[in-house]
Parts: structure tokens; C-alpha cells; sequence
């Protein structure tokens, strides 16, 4: 049950709180409970046309012939759309706000990136009839090396997903191809660290799974506009990116959404809204085009895979002294959003704690599989597993209490974070104090007495000297290996080479000028824009 | 394309409707009838939104020839309420928060009536038991349970 | 095409439809044919059903259990000479689920799936298929390995001897989500003691193989010892042997070959 703690930073917050605290009824639960809330396909409009995706059966190949003759003298079928029917038949979804190249076509032209891509889209009158018609479209691939691996995609030589970006990295700003986080001399301070602990972490995709799946309805209305039903969880953002598809202003469209059977960032594509308007585009009839079962669960995009390595010195008595991670985020066949879980996860980097040395290398990585997407706190949600993984082994290895080990590397207000802001308002100590009383884990009194708000800033505020990553990095001694210090017989120890040319280090951060559209996205897009 | 013709009762009416031969009763209610209640999740048999009582009995809609239910009669959450007033498996699903994204709730409600029909009086085993062919990927299992159990009369902390 | 919906009154009919047309699927409870149809499985094209009372006989009274086809999981459950079938019967699906999935709809369900099968293949069920050639009995393990060549044949029930006692039949289903959830791996035990000794041991398997097996090298070690600790632990030892469990989103092969042994040693020794 809920409970607010009042007696913690009591004198920063004014308690005459009016809804805090109290239940307040949904606006929307009246309709929930009669099932009259309006979901996007809750809408029987007359002459519906349903729209049905032809999708690739192979990870990556070239297009060689696709062959619809046979499918288009079938009845019921209205209409056949090609990747040349598209009008702009390339986008990337960030584009929106100048970030990132146009990487992907609505409808697979040239070569398929991944298993599932749509080639071909089929508008009938029933969706029976659809997938018969999708039985008859012959498609001609010539199968190409498949990648499916992160490190191997960044290996020289590896295929090419995605010619957009031929060294299969997200490139940062036209020059980088990854970013960085360098703060300190976090080799050095390896080197003469009482332990030194590697661990390598990994996350599959997650597929959110909504009961609701994706789709949408789209239908002509009158002034030559678009009525359009859909599933989104982004309205506007959808909006736009179907009038940069369509190559129409975007008030040719009236979007109609806001209730959503479930997204949790798996319904920000617009997967499914370009389609069903160019079908009513091309017919002039409603369209709708919804996403079965086992399109959602196979071809929706999940939550990106991550691996990531983690090295840290420690001492003896429980500081960390440095912390080096390197991240790779599998974007799958094009960017989406992984371009800025990267971005996000970078400025996480190394968690709530203070640690003077931290060298930090986050990659989006393209492979052969389904592209990826946002899925609650994506870019932080991997990163924090394997951090909080790695500070219980961390604890365990200096002898300490995890909890009191947390305590004591954790930020507190005044202190200065890797990304060069000072840290305010933290409560990490707080929480595990309030944790460790609430599992009733005992941990000593200095602990319980610790707070965020004394102890930080002065030393703690400083910036270190950086070296440029030219230097020569010193070995890491012998005698530092631990138990820990061990992975896998499979797992090779040695990490991977560096992924070529080494990007300069980021621009200090410079408050952010007045920049339409990307401040409003986060104060990360807004340094980083120009 | 041939059309069957069926008649079926729905909640109460009687209603004739033309479907296409294979058609499902989940799309026969919405497409046919126009009621919305009932959702399309999986068409599988796996999520069970699109849940409705067939005699009495909870089926699930997206696997049931329409045809199949020809004479019989057809109760959905259109039917629920009781007049303008809430029936009170609706009125404790709002007032227990059983509902965030609202997908599952039309499910939901009708496995809780179709055990509520038969066990008036359930333990929060049987209540789980009621709705484990229902899923709520909003995750809000407890209110949900809570709200059966307290529609019933039981305790919802039991 | 629109699919072609045909309902018979008599099962030989709809046997005469079924092999008339390849493109023809038997409609029982729905949760296998609708889902096709649902998905876009354009293979079938026309749907028989048969109202044939014959499919929903039951017949539990006696020393040999007969099932029609067509008898669902609630039916089962409502059944109360039933009970040893209970367990199996729930746990399929939900609710809903068990309202309209049928006993002979499962012996053609797929894994995650099929685990009421699991059941019969440890009871040594015969299945009465009606096909071109008349009425005749088929040994379950027969027409699990045939069940993909069934084509324009119809199930019309199952038959089985009922277990001596309550203990001599034991099932568990191993799923990671409670109370419902597809199969990690299933398994049911037909042990009848006589004298203090197994006699005629039967273990299945859901989950391990292509289709549902019995897990042979366990009988054997199973037959004509006592139940004590050590006959369990080598059962358990060699249960997963003739098996060849593969991967899928519920659990790796080499996972299913690990909890396979330990579910096993907690069903003999009553612990599941």
C-alpha cells in the first residue's frame, strides 16, 4: 500500500497537498467498465477494406523479382501496394526533430534487413481474402549474409544491414560512432585499485505485448482530408511522420486516439498508420490494418537486446574508484529509437553514484533482426540490472553490506556527476535506508545516519583532469584478479578491439540554446542537436 | 461470397445477422451487430478479452464459429448493466481502480459474472482461478481481484 | 474463396466430406481450426462439423472409461468418476478454454500444447477413428506418431482402462505461469502396484519430443520394483533418454532435459 514518508526532506516540500495521497476515479473508468471506451478499430465504418502485409521470410536478402500477378486477379483484392507506391518510401522516426537519417522504407524495395520486413501490402475486401492473395505473391530473394550478433556486426567485414550506415553503428552528429562518456583517468585508477572486477551482462528483447495490437483505420472524409483511427501512443508524432511518408501537409489528417489497449512504448512507430491511409489514399475506401497475434508478438518491435561489459576498481574499503562500461544496443535492422536509448543510457552512466573515474562507450549497433523500440525507461532499464548486479558483486567482494555499500558510494547533493552537472536533490540514500527498515536488513548505525544532503560537493564537486584517449593505457596488475574476475569458459576474456576511429570526446555541455522541437524532447537532444 | 443467415439472442434481443461462411462470433458481434464490447487480443485463445457467456457458459468469442451459436443466447458487457445503473461487478471494478488501459476489462467482467453465476460466493483461489484465461499486461491483477471479491460480498483482503 | 462451413448429423458423413476435400479441417472445440482461421491459414477451406450424439457420450461408470470426442474439460471436470482426470483437465487454459476445448481435439494440439494427451498415452488409451476404411481402434503411441497422416479420418472417441487405485495415476504440468501457462514439460504415471511392485509402469511426456512419448528407459527401470528412493532416483536418472525436447520461448531443450528428472523423482515420490 502506499505510504508517504513525510519525515524525509519534510522542510523541502509544502505538505498541503490536495490530491497526493488520495484517490482520485479515472476519467475514463466509467467507460472502461461498460466497455464503452472507443479503441481504434471499435469503429464499423461502411465499405471497410482490410490491408494485409506480405513479410519477409528471409533475414536479409536482395530483392530479386516479386511477382503479384496471380495474387491481383484473385477477387476481393483492390489493390496492391509496392515500395515504389510510397511516397517517400524512407524515414527515420527521429527526423521529426533532425536526428538521424532516413533509414527505412514502409515497404522493403531494393533488400530485406530482417525476417518479417513488409515487401509487399494487400488491400480486399475481407481479410480472408487477403491472405489468400498473400499466398499468391512470389518473391525472388537472393539470400546475403546475415548478422545477428552486436560485437560481430562492428567487426570489420561484417555484413552490411543497413547501407545508411555501412559500418553497422549509429553515427552521432555526422562523425561519431558511438557515444562517449569520459570523465577522470579511469585506467589509471584501475591500475592501482585493490580489486578490479569484469563482468559481462546481457539482456534479451522484451516484446511488450499488448493485449490491444498495433493497427489502425483510415478512412476519406470530406475536403479531400483522412480520418484516422489509430492505436498510437504518440498522436502528433504520428501525424507527422505520415504526412513525411504520404508527402502531404499534415492537416490532410485527422488523427482520432488516446485510447490505447496497452503500449508501454511498443505503439510509437507508426507501424500500421501510413499504410491504412495510403490504402484509403489509393481505393478511397476505409482501410484498416491491424496487426494479428503473431505479427505483433514476432514483428513488433520489442525492447532492443543489450550486452554489456562492466569493469570497476574497488577499495578495500568499499569506494569505487573507477568505473569503464562499454554497452552495445541492438537497434536491429534501423534505428527507431535505439539511436536515443544510447544517448539516454550514456547519461546514466555509471548510476546514482559518486565515482571520481568513469569511461563510458555506449554503441547502437545495427543487426538483422527486428528493429527495436522503446519500452519503459529503455536505454536505463538493462544498464541499471547490470549496475546493481555488479555493485552486490562488488559488495560481496570488499566484505561489505550491499546496502551499506550503496550507501556509501552514492551521490549526494553537491557532488560532481561524470556529465559535468552537479548532483541535486538526490535521495539514493534515503531510499535504501527506508528499503533496508522496510525488509528489516540491519545496517549499522553510521549508515542509518548517512544523508544525501550532507558530506557531498567539495572534493566531491571537482572535475578531474581527462586525458584524451591517445594515451597509452597502462595494464591492469595481475595480482588484482578476483573471484569474481571470471567469466564463462565460453566468453572470451579479452573484451573486443575497439570499434575503429576512436570519435573525439564530446563537447563540454553548453546550455542549451533556443532550439525548436528538440528541447522539448529532452535536455540530452538539446546540447546535442548542432 | 456465400452468407449464413443465424439467429441468436443477444443480450435478450433476438438478432439475425448474415456471416460469411468461417466467420468468428467475435466479428459477427462487432462487425455484424455492432457490438463493441467484446475485443479482438489474440484471436488464439490466449489473452481472453474477447470473452462472452454462450448459455451461460464463458467462451471465448474469437474461437467460436459464429454459426455455432444459432438459437442460443449470447450475453457480452453491453448486456451488463442494469438499465442506467451499474451492475455491481461494474461498479466495484471502478471503484477498486480494476481497470488501467480498459483491454481486458470486458474479459475480465465476463469470466467474473460467469463465476459469480455459479459460486456467488468465491474464495480469492477460485476468483484467480476464474480469470486465469485472462490477461491484463497493465498487470493489475489484485484490484481486479479485489473487486470480484468485494462485488460478492467477500472480504477483498482475504 | 470464403471458407465453406458443412455440419453433418452423422459422423460417417462428415468422414465422407473430410476425405473428399484436402483442404477440409473437423471443427471440435475450435481452439485449433478458429485459431488457423484467425491467423490466415488459408489451407482450410471448408470446415465440417457433425452434431453426431455419438461425440458427446461419456462413459465413466465402469472399469473401462470411454470418452467421446467431442466431450469437453468442463465436462470432464463435472465428471465425478472422473477424478483422477481432473488434475490433467484443469490444467488447460482457463475457463473459457475448458468450456470449449475438446478431448480429441487435444490429441492433435501441438506443444506448448496437448497436455489431456499426456494423460491418455500414460493410460494406454485406444482411439476410435472412423475413416474410408469403417470404424477401427488405434494404440494412442500409434496414432501420435501417424497424427500428421490422419487426414479425412475422424476421431470419435477415446478408451482406457481406469487406474486401480487414486496413486497409481499421477500427472504434473510444469508451466511458468500459475495458475495457467502453456507447457514447459508435462508428465503423467500409470503405477500400479501389486505385491508391493510396479506392475506395468507407464510414464509420458509432454514438451519432450515432437509429439507426446513415453519415456521407455524409466518404465523399464520402474518395472517390478518397489517405489523406494533409489528405483526413483534411477528413474529419474533415465527419463530423459529416447527424448528429444527442443526450444522454444517457455524453456531451452537443454532446459526441459534438466527439470525433466527432477519433476519425475517429485511425482513418484508424491512431492508434485
Amino acid at each position: 500500500m502506499l505510504e508517504l514518508r513525510k519525515d524525509i526532506f519534510a522542510d523541502e516540500r509544502d505538505d498541503n497537498l490536495k490530491e497526493i495521497g488520495k484517490g482520485t476515479q479515472r476519467q475514463d473508468m466509467l467507460g472502461h467498465v461498460t466497455g464503452t471506451s472507443s479503441y481504434f478499430n471499435d469503429h464499423k465504418l461502411q465499405g471497410m477494406l482490410h490491408l494485409k502485409v506480405v513479410r519477409s521470410t528471409q533475414a536479409h536478402a536482395q530483392l530479386r523479382h516479386i511477382d503479384t500477378t496471380e495474387a491481383e486477379r484473385l477477387s476481393g483484392v483492390r489493390r496492391i501496394i509496392r515500395g515504389a507506391d510510397v511516397p517517400r518510401n524512407l524515414n527515420t522516426l527521429l527526423s521529426l526533430i533532425n536526428f538521424g537519417k532516413d533509414d527505412e522504407p514502409t515497404l522493403a524495395a531494393d533488400k530485406v534487413r530482417y525476417k518479417g520486413e513488409p515487401v509487399v501490402a494487400i488491400v480486399a475486401d475481407s481479410e480472408r481474402e487477403a491472405f489468400e492473395a498473400i499466398a499468391k505473391v512470389r518473391i525472388d530473394y537472393a539470400p546475403l549474409p546475415v548478422v545477428l550478433d552486436v560485437e560481430d556486426a562492428l567487426k570489420a567485414g561484417a555484413p552490411v544491414v543497413n547501407e545508411t550506415y555501412p559500418k553497422n553503428a549509429f553515427i552521432y552528429h555526422d562523425v561519431h560512432d558511438h557515444q562517449k562518456l569520459r570523465f577522470g583517468d579511469a585506467d589509471a585508477a584501475l591500475a592501482t585499485a585493490d580489486h578490479v572486477l569484469e563482468q559481462r551482462y546481457q539482456m534479451s528483447p522484451i516484446e511488450h505485448a499488448p493485449t490491444e495490437t498495433n493497427g489502425a483505420i483510415a478512412a476519406p472524409d470530406t475536403n479531400g482530408r483522412y480520418v484516422v483511427y489509430t492505436s498510437t501512443q504518440a498522436l502528433f508524432f504520428s501525424v507527422d511522420t505520415c504526412a513525411k511518408i504520404l508527402d502531404l501537409p499534415s492537416n490532410t489528417f485527422h488523427f482520432i486516439g488516446g485510447t490505447v489497449g496497452g503500449g508501454f512504448g511498443g505503439k510509437v512507430d507508426t507501424l500500421t498508420e501510413p499504410l491504412a491511409i495510403l490504402g484509403a489514399i489509393l481505393t478511397g475506401r476505409p482501410v484498416r490494418y491491424v496487426f494479428g497475434r503473431e505479427e505483433e508478438m514476432q514483428y513488433g518491435p520489442p525492447r532492443g537486446a543489450e550486452r554489456i561489459y562492466i569493469k570497476d576498481g574497488v577499495m578495500r574499503d568499499g569506494r569505487i574508484v573507477a568505473r569503464k562500461i562499454r554497452a552495445y544496443f541492438d537497434s536491429g535492422a534501423y534505428t527507431r529509437l535505439s539511436s536515443y536509448a544510447a544517448v539516454k543510457c550514456a547519461a546514466h552512466l555509471p548510476g546514482p553514484y559518486t565515482i571520481p573515474n568513469v569511461c563510458g562507450d555506449v554503441y547502437c549497433v545495427f543487426t538483422n533482426r527486428t528493429p527495436a523500440t522503446a519500452m519503459r525507461g529503455f536505454g536505463v532499464t538493462a544498464m541499471d540490472f547490470a549496475i546493481e548486479c555488479q555493485m552486490d558483486k562488488l559488495a560481496n567482494l570488499v566484505g561489505m553490506d550491499p546496502m551499506e555499500f550503496r550507501i556509501l558510494n552514492a551521490y549526494r547533493d553537491g557532488d560532481m556527476k561524470a556529465h559535468r552537472r552537479e548532483a541535486k536533490n538526490t535521495a539514493l540514500i534515503e531510499c535504501v535506508q527506508v528499503a533496508a527498515e522496510k525488509a528489516k536488513w540491519p545496517i549499522r548505525d553510521e549508515f542509518k545516519r548517512a544523508s544525501s544532503r550532507k558530506d557531498g560537493g567539495g572534493s566531491r564537486a571537482v572535475i578531474p583532469s581527462t586525458p584524451s584517449d591517445a594515451r597509452a593505457r597502462p595494464a591492469v596488475p595481475a595480482q588484482q584478479r578476483t573471484t569474481y574476475d571470471r567469466l564463462p569458459p565460453t566468453v572470451t576474456r579479452e573484451p573486443p578491439r575497439e570499434p575503429p576511429p576512436p570519435a573525439p570526446p564530446p563537447p563540454p555541455p553548453r546550455p542549451a540554446a533556443p532550439s525548436h522541437g528538440a528541447t522539448r524532447f529532452s535536455s540530452v537532444f538539446g546540447t546535442r542537436r548542432r | 461470397m456465400a452468407k449464413t443467415a443465424l439467429q441468436f439472442r443477444h443480450n435478450g434481443r433476438d438478432v439475425a445477422i448474415f456471416a460469411d461462411g468461417g466467420t468468428n462470433l467475435l466479428v459477427a458481434l462487432r462487425e455484424l451487430i455492432g457490438d463493441m464490447t467484446p475485443k479482438f487480443g489474440c484471436g488464439q485463445g490466449g489473452c481472453g478479452t474477447c470473452s462472452v457467456l454462450i448459455d451461460g457458459e464463458l467462451h471465448l468469442s474469437c474461437l467460436t464459429l459464429a454459426e455455432t451459436v444459432a438459437g442460443r443466447s449470447v450475453e457480452t458487457l453491453d448486456g451488463l448493466k442494469q438499465g442506467p445503473n451499474l451492475h455491481p461487478l461494474q461498479r466495484a471494478f471502478a471503484d477498486n481502480f480494476a481497470a488501467q488501459c480498459g483491454y481486458c476489462t470486458p474479459g475480465m467482467l465476463m469470466a467474473a459474472k460467469a463465476l459469480l453465476d455459479r459460486n456467488p460466493q468465491p474464495s480469492r483461489a477460485e476468483v484467480v482461478e476464474a480469470i486465469s484465461g485472462n490477461i491484463c499486461r497493465c498487470t493489475g491483477y489484485e484490484p481486479i481481484i479485489d473487486a470480484i471479491l468485494a462485488a460478492s460480498g467477500g472480504r477483498a483482503s482475504a | 474463396m470464403a471458407v465453406t462451413v458443412k455440419t453433418f448429423a452423422s459422423t460417417s458423413e462428415a468422414v465422407g466430406a473430410l476425405s473428399a476435400d484436402r483442404g477440409a479441417r473437423y471443427l471440435g472445440g475450435g481452439t485449433l481450426v478458429m485459431r488457423a482461421l484467425n491467423e490466415g491459414d488459408v489451407s482450410v477451406s471448408t470446415v465440417i462439423r457433425a452434431s453426431d450424439k455419438a461425440l458427446t457420450r461419456i462413459d465413466a461408470s465402469g472399469p473401462r472409461v470411454m470418452l467421446g470426442a467431442g466431450i469437453t474439460f468442463a465436462r470432464i471436470l463435472a465428471e465425478r468418476d472422473l477424478g483422477f482426470l481432473h488434475a490433467p483437465a484443469r490444467s488447460i487454459g482457463g475457463p473459457a478454454v475448458r468450456n470449449m476445448g475438446t478431448v480429441g481435439g487435444n490429441l492433435f494440439a501441438p506443444s506448448p500444447y496437448g497436455d489431456f494427451t499426456v494423460a491418455l498415452l500414460a493410460l494406454e488409451a485406444t482411439i476410435a477413428v472412423q475413416g474410408g476404411f469403417g470404424t477401427r481402434d488405434i494404440a494412442i503411441e500409434e496414432f501420435l506418431q501417424s497424427r500428421e497422416r490422419q487426414a479425412g479420418t475422424l476421431v470419435l472417441s477415446v478408451s482406457f482402462a481406469r487406474p486401480a487405485s487414486a496413486d497409481a495415476f499421477r500427472y504434473h504440468k510444469v508451466a511458468r505461469i500459475k495458475p495457467k501457462g502453456g507447457s514447459v514439460i508435462t508428465l503423467a504415471a500409470h503405477l500400479p502396484i501389486s505385491g508391493g511392485r510396479i506392475a506395468g509402469a507407464r510414464i509420458a511426456l509432454g514438451s519432450m519430443a515432437p509429439t507426446q512419448i513415453r519415456a521407455r528407459a524409466a518404465e523399464r527401470v520402474l518395472e517390478g520394483r518397489s517405489l523406494d528412493a533409489a528405483t526413483i532416483a534411477a528413474a529419474a536418472a533415465a527419463v530423459t533418454e529416447g527424448t528429444s525436447p527442443s526450444d522454444n520461448a517457455l524453456g531451452s531443450a537443454w532446459y526441459r532435459r534438466e527439470i525433466a528428472g527432477v519433476h519425475l523423482r517429485r511425482l513418484l515420490s508424491g512431492q508434485d
